[in-house]
């Protein structure tokens, strides 16, 4: 019976680095491919909200208070903020600069835990309950969907600093906080558009 | 040149599985899951295969009380579930990891822990299901589940719930697989293996994936709607509260089109394989058949609204859904005709892979023009909801998935377990298995023509539809027998099948060039690649580069257009932390049809278990400041 | 394989001339969707052939070949790639054109005047409103839908619960009853006779047992039966009617309706002309003095999960109320 076939060497690949930056890296892939399934999902709930309100006779229907803006507004501010650090951790993570990798993974966490309390805030401001009609439950699922986002972030950023500040950093760990950036560049890029869902749609109509 | 032992012996220990069950729980080897993912499924299937005798059994006769109208609507509902969430998809995405990284020439996937932990997901949702159904809290509303009927108000209890939350399992399980997959097949070719070098099967795989990661999230957001509706009032699909009960139906069918070509896909990249190799020529239309696969996939996303034609929306929207699913046929026609073209210009040979691609073209043609009828959304309102479509569905996904994944299982059983089938009792099933099932299902498409609606129970005496649905069941059961014949010809032949050999088949791609069984690191040599068909290529010996770390597990990560290697890639080892975040989700799914407060407790576990996971293992740091590693 | 065929020919001569039957179209719609059946059973038939033959042909001249099988490009097969995607296009056009002129044949009489009807889905069973054109009024009866022969009826479909349809296959297509949604229906009968519809959308335990009896009528004989259906029932005739009567006033009237009585129950179909209905428990049991009787005393028994509790009564009140119901002409 025969066995595998005759071959024969004809290169090496043992001159080959054992790390990669950028879109190179295979990790870089799988967080695309986690970005692409999250953002599917995003624009499917944003779907769902239009959907809804052209089916409605008016938006938000008659008796529902609009969004308050203040609180909206201070939470987009200062996740737009949060986009500096993010960015500047994302160069020193390809530069392989220890300090900047440390240090701005700290600060995105800090960014994180603050977000949290304009984000509770706008919950408290949106104007009409999850319960009460349909208006009310697409409204809450877009903002409860970012804020899984928002708190999946805070807590990667979290254990990755911890992680940071305690022990000797290699290769593979700057592409993870360049993995960790760029996610929290999708989680500001994503809200965008949910932001002017929820709070200029119904104004607009 | 003459493999080295001493290499082989090294490589053997950092490749291989700690023994017994730790070893069974904490493996990443691609193929050690695949084959659980597959016994796991024909398991179900047998199981789905006896709902569906039972159901059978009841409608043999008309009026029959047998079985009462809860215990049917519990079996199609547990019937269809189960093949579509529980069998049909999870049996590719497990064909594609146990072939993937063989075709590819490379020692396992991109993500071996993320791997494992698809397996246990998906084993948590099989066992809520089917536990609940112990239970006798069966799902009982159907495989879609249409509110209002699943709604708070008519469906109390939890069986709704169940089926929700089954689907949330399978569909996250499917999600990280198909990351998974396509991963690989972008980044982890063979040295040579260009885009225009690989072959249709790893093509058909990675569209599949990448249609999985667009898809799936809209049943898992539709999912979670229904089970927020029934659990905390929410009014999504309510109608009198502004919300709108043909949403869900939207949703749903946005995943539930694409759902069928994920299983279909694939099936069309396993007769790619076989054809080529049993008609002893390349393909004939290579970029014909990638691009047909690349915009089957692309029009299965503008397709949907096709299983919603009775639902009264407006008639220039069911223009053009008409359209659009007609034209889906022109890509499915013309890789039917490169696969015919194939044989008609190639040396075929009979062997029983062969005789299932024959049975795919005969069955699957059927199902795709009675598809191409309902297809107008006029026609449709006669046959839509009726046996015609169940008929169809079933001439589909068993012609066009079941046949193709039968031939594959028979052509590449000899790779996985180095002995043949028998090729006596592979004939004697597939003859029971196909006469069986076009004699079950062809008379469906008359009993619909003839007004049988789906989904009844039972149907009244003088309708004329007792001969037909006699003929139905005994065609099922012979379906049946012959299904047994070939579960037991591939159990037997583990222990008693002729010896294989790396190549019995004369393969023309790369898996056929590692040992039968194939070692757990599959390649000790990575093959460079010059063509399509690496295999017949006239240089002999295969070419191959040396390289990749013995002493540790390692793999080689190449660029998505060329497959230039790029880098070593540190590949994990067997790993516990699978199984406790698969433990962690599961209780947080389970925990969550009784409670919402599942979802943030839930939530602090999984996170647990996810720092466990990623939690790099580096030195910590000694003393002095903290400085950079090497 | 072949017994297909052969099959096909004996049952579909069998199944043609049904009741609830796509095959035999007794209405304007059901006729062209009929005649777009037999035009893709043709067309879908014939590229069914061309495939066989060319995968016959195939494995036929190839069997047991010696010679190296072609490799390369081959002119021949790649023309031939053309000529079979034009096939392809040639048969998908026919269709699609073919179900554009299906759809305009269902709505063209979209624009001209017709019996106006209302039919509102309920688990299990159908309310059944005919408006009258005279005084606006809508005249309620259920289970049981007539039409008169060569008018259009258009039907407003809606749903009191959850998702149903209605399909009546010898008159026409079927539209869901969607709640939230008024769904319109054009059914134009031209055969006179008795047919059946049936619920087919999956609406829960007892769907299979939600159909209703459909009478064309010819078009005086239509006239006669609304306005019959618009009279308010007769006082009841004889001692035993009457005591039925007084018992149905208890228990029943907080479902049912009996115009011209106090019983006025919406939960439950409309009973003021019940016995002139073929069948009860929309369409699950023929109308018999016994078939009423098992109803009333075990309804679950014969259609268990109905919504239609079982209500205890004497044997001798049961007698009475069934005897009642009969004379509800």
């Amino acid at each position: 019976m025969n066995g595998p076939p005759d071959m024969e060497i004809v290169g090496t690949l043992s001159d080959l680095p054992t790390s990669a930056v950028g879109s190179r890296h295979l990790v870089w892939w799988g967080n695309i491919g986690f970005m692409l399934i999250e953002g599917t999902g995003f624009a499917l709930a944003a779907a769902a909200y239009l959907y809804l309100m052209t089916q409605a006779p008016a938006w938000p229907p008659k008796g529902d208070a609009l969004p308050g803006l203040l609180w909206g507004g201070i939470f987009t501010a200062l996740l737009l903020v949060s986009e500096i650090p993010a960015l500047w951790v994302l160069r020193c993570a390809r530069a392989k600069k220890v300090g900047g990798v440390r240090w701005g993974t700290l600060i995105l966490t800090l960014f994180g835990a603050a977000l949290l309390v304009p984000r509770g805030f706008e919950f408290a401001h949106l104007g009409v309950p999850w319960h009460q009609d349909g208006y009310g439950s697409v409204v809450w699922l877009l903002l409860v969907l970012h804020t899984t986002h928002v708190v999946t972030e805070l807590g990667e950023s979290a254990v990755q600093t911890v992680w940071l500040f305690t022990h000797q950093i290699g290769d593979d760990q700057f592409s993870d906080v360049e993995d960790n950036s760029n996610y929290w560049t999708f989680v500001v890029v994503a809200w965008l558009p949910i932001y002017v869902l929820i709070y200029w749609a119904p104004r607009a109509v | 040149m003459t493999p080295d032992p001493a290499l082989e012996d090294q490589i053997s220990r950092t490749w291989g599985d700690p023994p017994g069950l730790w070893g069974f729980i904490a493996t990443v080897d691609h193929k050690r899951i695949a084959a659980r993912y597959i016994v796991t499924a024909l398991l179900l299937m047998f199981l789905a295969g006896m709902l569906a005798l039972d159901m059978r059994w009841q409608l043999t006769v008309p009026e029959n009380t047998r079985m009462t109208p809860q215990l049917y609507n519990e079996s199609f509902s547990l019937h269809g579930s189960t093949m579509l969430y529980l069998v049909s998809v999870p049996v590719m995405e497990a064909m594609a990891f146990w072939l993937v990284p063989l075709m590819l020439g490379a020692r396992n996937m991109a993500f071996p822990r993320l791997g494992a932990f698809s397996y246990w997901l998906y084993l948590g949702g099989v066992l809520t299901l089917w536990i609940a159904h112990a239970m006798d809290i069966t799902p009982d509303l159907g495989w879609f589940e249409y509110p209002p009927l699943a709604g708070p108000a008519y469906s109390p209890g939890h069986r709704a719930d169940i089926w929700a939350q089954m689907i949330t399992f399978t569909e996250v399980a499917a999600l990280c697989a198909s990351v998974n997959v396509a991963a690989t097949i972008l980044k982890m070719r063979p040295p040579g293996m260009t885009l225009a070098r690989m072959p249709v099967f790893l093509w058909a795989m990675l569209i599949a994936s990448i249609m999985t990661i667009l898809s799936m999230p809209a049943i898992m957001l539709v999912t979670s709607m229904l089970i927020s509706d029934r659990m905390v009032s929410t009014h999504f699909f309510s109608p009198g509260a502004g919300g709108d009960v043909i949403l869900f139906q939207h949703l749903f069918w946005f995943f539930g089109h694409p759902e069928v070509y994920i299983i279909f896909i694939p099936a069309t990249g396993f007769v790619s394989s076989i054809v080529e190799t049993f008609s002893r020529r390349r393909l004939f239309g290579h970029s014909v058949l990638v691009l047909s696969i690349i915009s089957i996939g692309a029009l299965a996303f503008g397709l949907w609204v096709h299983h919603m034609f009775a639902v009264g929306l407006p008639r220039l929207g069911n223009d053009f859904y008409t359209a659009a699913s007609m034209a889906i046929a022109l890509p499915a026609g013309l890789q039917i005709f490169c696969w015919i073209a194939t044989i008609w210009s190639g040396r075929p040979r009979f062997d029983t892979p062969m005789l299932w691609v024959i049975a795919f073209v005969l069955t699957f043609v059927i199902g795709g023009l009675s598809g191409i009828m309902t297809a107008s959304a006029a026609l449709d309102l006669q046959l839509t909801d009726t046996y015609f479509i169940v008929a169809h569905f079933h001439y589909v996904l068993v012609g066009g998935a079941l046949f193709p994944l039968f031939g594959a299982f028979c052509y590449w059983y000899p790779k996985a377990t180095g002995r043949m089938m028998s090729e006596r009792w592979g004939k004697i099933a597939l003859v029971g298995i196909v006469g069986g099932f076009n004699l079950g299902f062809f008379p469906m498409h008359l009993l619909g023509l003839m007004g049988m609606p789906r989904r009844v129970y039972t149907y009244p005496t003088g309708m004329g539809w007792d001969t037909l649905n006699q003929i139905a069941t005994a065609g099922s059961v012979i379906s049946v027998l012959g299904g047994l014949v070939f579960v037991a010809n591939a159990v037997v032949s583990y222990w008693r099948g002729a010896p294989s050999g790396a190549d019995p088949w004369q393969g023309s791609t790369l898996e056929w060039a590692s040992a039968s069984p194939a070692p757990p690191w599959n390649f000790t040599y990575t093959p460079v690649v010059h063509s399509l068909t690496p295999m017949w290529d006239e240089s002999r010996p295969l070419p191959v580069m040396e390289g990749l770390a013995s002493d540790h597990r390692e793999v080689l990560i190449t660029s998505v257009t060329d497959a230039a290697p790029l880098y070593r890639q540190k590949s994990t080892s067997p790993s516990i932390w699978p199984i406790v975040a698969a433990v962690a989700v599961t209780i947080m799914f389970i925990a969550s049809i009784f409670t919402p407060w599942a979802v943030p407790l839930g939530s602090v576990l999984i996170g647990a278990a996810l720092t466990g996971w990623f939690w790099p293992l580096r030195p910590r740091a000694k003393q002095g400041p903290l400085g950079r590693g090497a | 394989m072949r017994r297909i065929p052969i099959l096909l020919a004996a049952l579909l001569l069998n199944g043609c001339g049904g009741i609830q039957s796509v095959m035999s179209p007794a209405g304007d719609e059901a006729a062209a969707l009929h005649d777009l059946l037999l035009l893709s059973v043709a067309v879908c038939g014939a590229i069914y052939l061309l495939v066989m033959g060319g995968l016959g042909w195939s494995l036929w001249r190839r069997r047991g070949a010696t010679v190296p099988a072609l490799t390369g490009e081959e002119p021949a097969l790649d023309r031939s790639l053309w000529v079979a995607a034009a096939v392809i296009l040639a048969g998908l056009t026919i269709l699609i054109v073919g179900s554009f002129l299906a759809d305009r044949a269902l709505f063209a009489a979209r624009g001209s005047e017709a019996l106006q009807v209302r039919v509102t889905g309920h688990q299990y069973w159908w309310r059944i409103e005919y408006r009258d054109p005279a005084t606006g009024r809508w005249i309620e009866t259920a289970n049981e839908l007539h039409l008169p022969q060569g008018r259009t009826a258009r039907v407003a479909l809606g749903s009191a619960d959850v998702i149903h349809s209605f399909w009546v296959p010898n008159v026409a297509g079927k539209i869901d009853m969607v709640p939230g949604r008024r769904n319109l229906i054009d059914l134009t009968p031209r055969r006179l006779g008795w047919f059946r519809g049936q619920c087919s959308e999956y609406c829960g335990t007892q769907h299979a047992h939600m159909a209703f009896d459909v009478k064309v009528d010819s078009p005086p004989a239509f006239d006669a039966w609304l306005a019959a259906q618009a009279r308010p029932a007769s006082p009841a005739p004889d001692p035993i009617a009457a005591q039925g009567a007084s018992v149905f006033a208890g228990p029943c009237a907080a479902c049912h309706a009996v115009r011209g009585t106090d019983a006025g129950g919406r939960a439950g179909p409309d009973l003021t002309h019940f016995a002139s209905r073929r069948s009860i428990a929309a369409g699950t049991l023929p109308m018999t003095r016994g078939n009423v009787q098992a109803w009333i005393a075990q309804p679950q028994a014969l259609k268990p999960g109905v919504p239609m509790p079982a209500v205890p009564l004497s044997p001798k009140d049961a007698d009475a109320v069934a005897h009642y119901l009969a004379t509800l002409r």
